[in-house]
């Protein structure tokens, strides 16, 4: 749902172009950093993976600024209405955001742990599943700079697949693990790594309907045709 | 007339969320108003709700004060002014010439943008309405003086000064006393055409919370160019533009989520 046009008082845009560009920023450092984190793993670059860890403090920094823009934009313009959902948005969004750079930081960390360990099968889905988690996260934060619903909406239905990914996961590493029980240390750093993935497919899910009720002022939920998400 | 109607209804053009099913204080109907050949007022329906207070928003000359000089007919004042449509209160049209402008009056009170206290005391110009309509022996006065002043939550500040002159009270204090004298004759309706536009912010939180008070007791509705204000002391909010009543629902569903494009705009500050 796109504005009909700009505030008059130019400021206020300003603002919130500012916000939005806050978000996005956060937006390319959680997918980098989880892109990342995945490559390190696969590639056993430990270096790397620290990297991703203290990078993880950038997002931190830039939640705390979305936090006192969003606080500050709130307390001086008095949005109404879709500014002020798209405020109240930007908000909530920074937190989650900020929470996926700490899966891939998560990640990150378990790299160590995999560093002389062998191929492992799910070590090959790991990737394929992060670049969709990941796409999701792209997706829907495109979807609020663009204000678009419906955008939104599709972003919902693909977590279905990465849940897929990690129910297959989670078998193979499962029947692997009753097969291999030496390798049981590393193989349950991969299903949380799996795990981590999962959620940030969610937490995309989570964003996706805060961008539905910001451009529309319904609930993804109440939407027509749909009785739950 | 149905007295427990829909209590909003709404021109083609708008939506009303949820209506509710509550008494209808003020039942607009096909309500159309000119200035001669100006054209302030079009095709407005709407129910105003009793015992809540509805906001009327929009920008200037959108017949936002229009729609309250018609309602008490303050209009007839002047020539080539003259309404059409009818504006029930209590199932009588009160723009039937037949209504009595007395009854009116009374039922309906009106507190306009810059306080106009008469140039007497205090006392004297909460008297003079009770005296117009009624007489009442000296204690009974008094009383209804009080009972005036304290519902306008004026009292405490004026019981020791009730012989001084009205004009010696400040701004705020003198539009709590024109919102006394309005009281006084105990309306069932009152108007507050920008009653805080001249007021400065603690006298304007003093009269929002005293229309708070009111709120139950009374219908009230109120003009005003601050949307904040509107947002803060009404329940439902009607936006108006070019004399067209473009959205009316619950306030709290006009500066969150309204429906209209013009109301988006005009809300978020994004009217050329």
């Amino acid at each position: 749902m796109q504005q009909s046009r700009e505030h008059t008082l130019k400021a206020f845009d300003e603002d919130l172009d500012r916000l939005r560009a806050l978000i996005s920023q956060m937006g390319g450092l959680a997918e980098h950093a989880i892109g990342e984190a995945m490559r390190c793993l696969v590639q056993r670059d430990v270096e790397g993976a620290q990297r991703v860890v203290a990078d993880d403090k950038k997002l931190d920094v830039l939640e705390i600024e979305t936090e006192r823009r969003a606080v500050q934009l709130i307390a001086l313009r008095a949005p109404m209405a879709s500014d002020l959902r798209d405020v109240v948005a930007a908000l909530k969004i920074s937190g989650v955001v900020e929470r996926i750079g700490d899966y891939a930081k998560n990640i990150a960390k378990r790299v160590p742990q995999l560093e002389n360990v062998g191929k492992i099968e799910p070590l090959s889905l790991l990737p394929e599943m992060a670049r969709i988690a990941t796409g999701m996260v792209h997706d829907v934060l495109d979807a609020f700079l663009e204000r678009d619903a419906q955008a939104a909406v599709q972003v919902c239905e693909r977590d279905d697949a990465v849940d897929d990914f990690y129910d297959s996961i989670f078998r193979t590493l499962l029947t692997h693990m009753m097969e291999n029980p030496q390798s049981i240390g590393p193989s349950a750093h991969l299903l949380f790594v799996a795990k981590n993935l999962e959620r940030v497919g969610d937490h995309a899910t989570n964003i996706a309907e805060m961008v539905y009720y910001a451009a529309t002022g319904e609930h993804m939920t109440d939407r027509p045709g749909k009785s739950g998400s | 007339m149905n007295d427990t109607a829909m209590a909003l209804r709404i021109t083609p053009a708008g939506v009303s969320s949820a209506p509710v099913s509550t008494k209808v204080a003020i039942d607009i109907r096909d309500l159309d108003f000119y200035y001669g050949k100006a054209h302030a007022l079009k095709d407005v329906s709407m129910a105003i709700p009793a015992g809540s207070v509805t906001a009327i928003i929009g920008p200037s000359g959108c017949g936002k004060s229009t729609l309250l000089r018609t309602i008490n007919r303050i209009f007839e004042l002047y020539p080539d002014q003259y309404a059409a449509g009818s504006i029930a209160i209590d199932g009588r049209n009160v723009l039937d010439r037949r209504y009595p402008l007395s009854e009116l009056r009374r039922r309906v009170g009106m507190v306009f943008q810059k306080p106009t206290p008469f140039p007497s005391s205090i006392r004297a110009n909460v008297a003079f309405a009770l005296s117009y309509y009624e007489r009442f022996s000296k204690s009974e006065l008094n009383d209804r003086i009080e009972d005036a002043l304290r519902q306008a939550a004026l009292w405490d500040e004026v019981k020791d000064k009730l012989n001084q002159s009205a004009l010696s009270l400040s701004g705020g204090q003198q539009q709590r006393l024109c919102i006394a004298r309005t009281l006084a004759v105990r309306p069932e309706i009152i108007l507050l055409d920008e009653p805080t536009s001249a007021l400065d912010p603690i006298s304007t939180a003093k009269l929002e919370e005293l229309i708070h008070e009111l709120r139950e007791r009374f219908t009230i509705v109120i003009v005003t160019h601050n949307m904040q204000q509107a947002a803060r002391v009404s329940q439902r909010t009607a936006f108006f533009h070019l004399g067209e009543l473009v959205e009316f629902g619950k306030t709290s569903d006009i500066f969150t989520n309204p429906r209209e494009q013009r109301t988006k705009d005009y809300i978020t500050g994004r009217f050329g």
